[in-house]
């Protein structure tokens, strides 16, 4: 499935991704990392610290909504993979971010945005291994 | 409240800022892993965009005289600084995963707001998935005390 490259969305879409990382830091003291933020939600530590995180995941997911109301158009999801692979890949990852202690987010843009060693080694590890199994998927197994 | 109201608001530009970058579309990501296929490099931008403004940022934040965030009494920011065994092969796991899916943590949360099947069904796995590792974790912790008991 081609999809079509977009720079500036995608750009701008970062942008966006960034300045809400850093607003989190600067008004809760927290890192925007997906997989803490889910964990922490599931099993908190308090009430005030699960409200903190209902309240961000309630933004996260009214997001879409939002964007229909304003463009008039649902944000695309293209599923190029079966639903087998769905929930296998689904705990795989799951399984990951626990012990890897986190995800895209937490380590891929808080992490390195902090220069935190343990973040840049996870970043370049999972995306050497995301590389490889989409490789292996599509060219040695064909898809 | 404020608390409560500006942390949706960030939530909600984070879900905005994940659904506009492709990061919630399994195509688009997939393909840019895919330098062999259809590669597709938008997802760079993605990355790129949102470190150029959060290395600043946290800087900038870190560095305020106050010395702590404006609604809460101290930063939680991650010290350890040791790389090992389980961060590294966690993530490699974690790779795979992303690699058969295509969605990763951040890029399912916001999309649970479309209701895509896919993302509802990725999203109960990477739970169940979550708490098996929890539940692994725990169960390894407490045999290494019993061990030394």
């Amino acid at each position: 499935m081609i999809t079509e490259f977009t720079p500036l969305m995608s750009l701008f879409g970062g942008l966006l991704i960034g300045s809400s990382t850093v607003l989190l830091m600067l008004t809760l003291g927290r890192i925007m990392g997906a997989t803490g933020v889910l964990a922490g939600f599931m099993q908190p530590s308090s009430a005030t610290d699960w409200s903190w995180r209902a309240a961000l995941l309630a933004g996260m997911v009214t997001a879409p909504a939002l964007m229909t109301l304003v463009t008039g158009q649902a944000p695309e999801i293209q599923v190029p993979v079966n639903t087998l692979m769905m929930i296998v890949g689904g705990f795989i990852v799951g399984v990951g971010v626990t012990y890897g202690a986190g995800c895209t987010s937490g380590h891929g843009v808080c992490g390195m945005a902090r220069f935190s060693p343990r973040s840049i080694a996870a970043t370049i590890t999972f995306m050497i291994f995301t590389a490889i199994t989409v490789y292996v998927l599509r060219h040695v197994f064909g898809g | 409240m404020k608390r409560i109201v500006s942390t949706y608001f960030i939530g909600l530009i984070f879900g905005i800022g994940i659904m506009m970058s492709g990061m919630a579309n399994p195509a688009k990501v997939l393909n840019f892993f895919d330098f062999f296929g259809t590669w597709d490099p938008s997802l760079i931008f993605v990355m790129g965009g949102a470190i150029l403004v959060a290395a600043p940022g946290y800087w900038l934040v870190v560095a305020r005289p106050a010395g702590k965030p404006l609604m809460d009494a101290k930063f939680h920011v991650p010290q350890n600084r040791k790389l090992d065994a389980k961060l590294i092969g966690g993530s490699a796991v974690f790779g795979v995963g992303w690699g058969i899916a295509g969605f990763c943590p951040g890029g399912a949360l916001p999309a649970i707001g479309t209701l895509n099947p896919a993302v509802l069904i990725f999203t109960a796995a990477l739970i169940a998935g979550i708490f098996a590792a929890k539940f692994t974790q725990n169960l390894t912790a407490r045999r290494a005390k019993s061990a030394t008991a």
